[in-house]
């Protein structure tokens, strides 16, 4: 899977949840108001169970859930990290 | 440090173990089975390794385990100090758990009923010791909001408040105090208006989101009344409602249909993936 697939599957996730039509991948989306911090469990959720990751305790902190490019950054580092691990 | 029971493995019997847990509390959760304890108990570490994504400090699952043993049944609670009782808001269900806990526990014991609307002082007539009987009304996820109602009915002790109290302020919770009355201060006001945003989406007045829309957008809530009912539970909701209904005997509490049949079709909300939305869980 390429990374602009993870990108577009969270993008297209997130959308979702929004009543406006897009949402930019640089875009914080907990300032936008819609949404609050059980959304952030959500995304946990969606995002080991849509990549098969398991995401470490460390990295479960609010600011790599903040943007589509941060969710995907962090998919792209469990991954790498598995990898080596 | 006391031991702290807690009877019900539901979302708030879950958090509350948590949150005792998390505050260095030797807990023991009851339920009535295997089953719903083995869920709480994933529930637990799966809350727990959100903690901090949540707001709150992080925490090793394992280490808030470690501190939860769970049983089948009340009679596991022979020894604990202080009981939170958090089954289902149902009087029949609850008064067969506070029968059961005025057999079990030491008469000093101090029970805490968990309710979102049914009078403690009610409550604390089924046993034989309404005064280690005290209302108090968490709030939901219960480890993440540090605000409840503490709640005495007519016959209960000052040292019941007080040992409450001193709980209370070790799980890192303030207390409200509340004179005891159907549904506090809180659901007094919130069950009515989570009731009349369901009778808006029932005629078709407007969505479950521009309701919401309304309340985040115009008055600056963090959440609507819908996504409100949902965290909450519409089954807990229409519970809350009827008790409301039945206790006040006033035409202004009767239930809106939509969150009887949503109840029935088991749209309960967050917690079970579906209610006014839709989750992943």
């Amino acid at each position: 899977m390429t990374e602009i697939s993870v990108a577009a599957q969270l993008q297209s996730f997130v959308e979702g949840r929004f009543p406006q039509s897009s949402i930019a991948t640089d875009q914080d989306i907990f300032s936008l108001g819609y949404i609050n911090s059980l959304f952030a469990m959500e995304l946990v959720m969606f995002i080991e169970r849509t990549f098969s990751v398991t995401v470490p305790n460390e990295e479960l902190r609010i600011d790599n859930f903040r943007t589509v490019e941060a969710m995907s950054a962090l998919v792209e580092r469990v991954r790498s990290t598995a990898l080596v691990g | 440090m006391a031991v702290i029971g807690v009877v019900g493995a539901g979302v708030m019997g879950i958090g509350v173990a948590q949150n005792l847990a998390s505050c260095g509390y030797e807990t023991i959760l009851v339920d009535k089975d295997e089953q719903t304890l083995e869920a709480a108990r994933a529930a637990v570490a799966r809350n727990s390794r959100m903690s901090r994504l949540m707001g709150g400090p992080p925490l090793d699952p394992d280490e808030i385990l470690g501190r939860i043993t769970t049983a089948v049944g009340v009679e596991a609670l022979a020894k604990a100090e202080l009981v939170i009782e958090n089954v289902t808001e149902n009087w029949d269900v609850k008064r067969e758990v506070h029968e059961a806990l005025d057999r079990v526990l030491a008469p000093d014991a101090v029970i805490v009923v968990n309710t979102s609307a049914i009078p403690i002082t009610k409550m604390a007539a089924v046993g034989a010791h309404p005064e280690r009987v005290v209302g108090v009304h968490f709030m939901n996820p219960v480890p993440a909001k540090p605000v409840v109602e503490l709640i005495p009915g007519f016959h209960t002790s000052p040292s019941t408040v007080e040992r409450t109290r001193a709980v209370l302020h070790g799980m890192g919770k303030r207390a409200v105090d509340v004179k005891d009355s159907s549904g506090f201060v809180s659901n007094r006001v919130l069950m009515l208006t989570v009731n009349e945003a369901a009778f808006l989406v029932y005629e078709g007045v407007a969505t479950a989101e521009a309701v919401d829309d309304v309340f985040r957008g115009c008055f600056g809530h963090p959440m609507g009344p819908l996504e409100t009912a949902d965290l909450i539970g519409v089954d807990t909701i229409l519970y809350s409602v009827e008790v409301l209904y039945e206790h006040y005997a006033d035409s202004k509490y009767r239930p809106c249909p939509l969150l009887k049949q949503m109840t029935d079709a088991g749209l309960h909300g967050r917690k079970s993936g579906r209610g006014f939305y839709t989750y992943t869980n």
